[in-house]
């Protein structure tokens, strides 16, 4: 699972995809040319790059923090909770801690981060000291934050005037400022985690030490590496990642927690698929993280122009993934 | 309010189905050595298939058949990407499972034009089996009356899975294959053949489960209705130990924990609060097998 594919089965597994997609949307009335046409111009046509771009950023904060943990072996697959409990923690704060504006948002920002990285080392906690595996208790652990969330903003912190389930509008001062038409600021914070990922993990010893794990986990304690300590911390920056990027969407974009709005967009798992793709390697990831944006941003104008539903673009992606586990599976029998 | 009320109790029996079903399905996998984390995605497929089944040919058992057959084919990407193609048992699983949410939500809005939810009076749902003569006992009439007929077959099917691994040379070879696939190789099993009958098999009963979802206490598919119970049946395995009968109580846990929330509901809790009493139940029953095996 941690190594890295080669490039070239990851483009004969797109190639895979896209005609096994091809094969779904004509056998269910469409035309798979015209689809997969409408995708490409929806998505890197001049006027829509920049919406490409938009989805990216929270796509590629939910990628990176699932690679992190990858990198070393290690599976979060509760990047919805860590997403949601940040999201409504960046809501919270303006509101409820009197901070002046800039300040607040910094807050905000932090508080999510920390928030949603302790949640999520929960899970890593849960491994080391009960023996609880993390595949499945992060995803467990997602439901109660999305319930508990959903429920605050349903009741007693709803904003009484609309009639949805979102707390109230955060002030102007602690919002992150435009950048642009469509992007703000959280893209430069985005940008700034993936530099720094892709610095650790070439350049630190930190990162070193989680690769080594992903390589063979019991050589890494025999090297002097605490594993326990290493999982805990690993899946805090993983958590707090994810909290980061929902801060970056409520503060940039919606200005409110509204239930279900972090969920809806699947960051979460086309952020996994994007890091599996390309084996928790972070540049890979961050590239596979785009090409994914690509396809969601395009699913729009092909569910506009062609009637073809856009969740067409998910089973794209998962049939990426499938691919390439069967191939990757292969190289592996063939150079045992 | 009395704890195990009539409605309690039935809801329960009602709630436990679909995650036995798939559990079993996991302690078959697991005995045979493969990590089998596609339950949830096998189990929407069989949901999806189950109401569509139902719904273009006017029966249920058109929507039995469809449900099992669906969980089959998905499973059928596990059983031979995990044996014959040697990938790596949980990104297919992650993969599978995703590729179950994208595929049922596509093909509800191709083939049914519509999103969220579909609802329609020409889907047959299984009819519940009323059990006459227990009217005098209030607790056994409302577990055991007007349950469909996978809440009954999957019960048989725990006698017949704990019977079947532990009493006969099938389930032997079976449990060779998790514990010693090189020696079962070496005895002549064919290993690779085996897992894959293992998984499909899993694959139906996970189909079969989704049914249950569909089809039992309602008849309408929701996307991604199984809402996590795949992942639910995947710990009563592990805390189960890969035993059906272990398994099996587990799943009683789960549903009537399932159930307790929807009676705090009917007291006038939140459901969003009362929804995640299955999951905190499961992580607490997992911290607390781990406890109780070390000391």
């Amino acid at each position: 699972m941690s190594l890295p594919p080669r490039v070239p089965s990851v483009v004969l597994a797109v190639g895979f995809a896209v005609v096994a997609g091809a094969v779904l949307v004509a056998a269910s009335g469409g035309d798979p040319l015209a689809a997969y046409w409408q995708i490409a111009v929806g998505a890197l046509a001049p006027d829509n790059l920049p919406n490409t771009l938009n989805w990216a950023v929270p796509l590629t904060g939910m990628a990176l923090a699932v690679a992190i943990p990858l990198r070393g072996g290690m599976v979060n697959l509760g990047g919805d909770g860590q997403l949601v409990l940040g999201g409504l923690v960046a809501a919270l704060v303006p509101l409820y801690l009197p901070l002046p504006g800039v300040l607040s948002m910094f807050a905000a920002i932090l508080a999510a981060a920390l928030v949603a990285g302790l949640y999520a080392a929960l899970a890593a906690w849960g491994e080391v000291r009960h023996g609880v595996p993390m595949l499945i208790s992060s995803l467990l652990l997602s439901y109660p934050a999305m319930g508990l969330a959903s429920y605050l903003s349903g009741f007693p912190l709803r904003d009484r005037s609309s009639g949805l389930p979102q707390t109230v509008m955060i002030p102007p001062d602690a919002r992150l400022p435009p950048l642009g038409d469509v992007l703000n600021v959280g893209a430069f914070a985005i940008l700034v985690i993936a530099i720094a990922v892709v610095v650790f993990d070439r350049r630190s010893v930190v990162g070193y030490e989680l690769r080594l794990r992903g390589l063979n986990p019991r050589f890494a304690r025999y090297g002097g590496i605490a594993l326990g300590r290493q999982a805990v911390a690993t899946m805090f920056a993983s958590g707090g990642i994810a909290g980061l990027t929902g801060a970056t969407i409520v503060l940039g974009a919606q200005f409110r927690f509204t239930d279900g709005a972090l969920v809806t967009p699947n960051y979460t798992w086309s952020g996994l698929m994007a890091a599996l793709l390309a084996g928790g390697e972070p540049v890979g990831t961050i590239g596979a993280a785009l090409f994914f944006a690509a396809l969601q941003t395009g699913g729009f104008a092909m569910q506009r122009e062609t009637a073809v539903p856009r969740v067409l673009t998910m089973v794209l992606q998962a049939l990426v993934i499938l691919f390439l586990a069967a191939r990757h599976g292969l190289r592996r029998r063939a150079a045992p | 309010m009395s704890v195990l009320s009539p409605f309690l109790v039935h809801s329960a029996v009602q709630a436990i189905t679909p995650i036995l079903l798939a559990a079993l399905a996991g302690v078959l996998c697991g005995q045979a050595g493969v990590f089998n984390i596609a339950l949830e995605g096998e189990m929407l497929v069989g949901a999806f298939a189950g109401v569509a089944g139902s719904y273009l040919a006017g029966s249920a058992v058109a929507g039995v058949a469809a449900g099992a057959l669906a969980g089959a084919a998905l499973a059928l990407i596990l059983a031979y990407g995990s044996t014959v193609l040697r990938g790596d048992a949980i990104v297919i699983g992650i993969g599978i499972n995703l590729l179950a949410s994208g595929l049922t939500a596509y093909l509800l809005r191709q083939m049914f034009g519509v999103s969220g939810t579909f609802d329609s009076p020409a889907i047959v749902g299984l009819a519940p089996i009323a059990i006459g003569g227990l009217a005098g006992v209030p607790l056994l009439a409302a577990a055991l009356s007007r349950q469909s007929v996978l809440t009954w077959f999957a019960w048989a099917l725990v006698v017949l899975v704990a019977v079947g691994l532990f009493r006969t040379p099938f389930g032997l070879r079976l449990r060779g294959l998790g514990e010693q696939p090189d020696a079962a190789a070496t005895l002549g099993v064919d290993v690779q053949a085996w897992r894959v009958g293992a998984v499909l098999a899993g694959g139906v009963l996970a189909g079969l489960a989704g049914v249950q979802l569909s089809l039992g206490a309602v008849s309408v598919f929701s996307e991604d209705m199984s809402a996590g119970r795949g992942w639910i049946a995947v710990v009563a395995v592990m805390l189960g130990r890969n035993n059906p009968l272990g398994a099996a109580a587990a799943c009683v846990l789960f549903g009537f924990a399932d159930a307790f929330g929807l009676r705090l509901q009917g007291q006038g809790l939140p459901n969003q609060l009362t929804d995640i009493a299955p999951y905190v139940v499961t992580l607490a029953a997992l911290i607390l097998s781990h406890r109780r095996r070390q000391a």
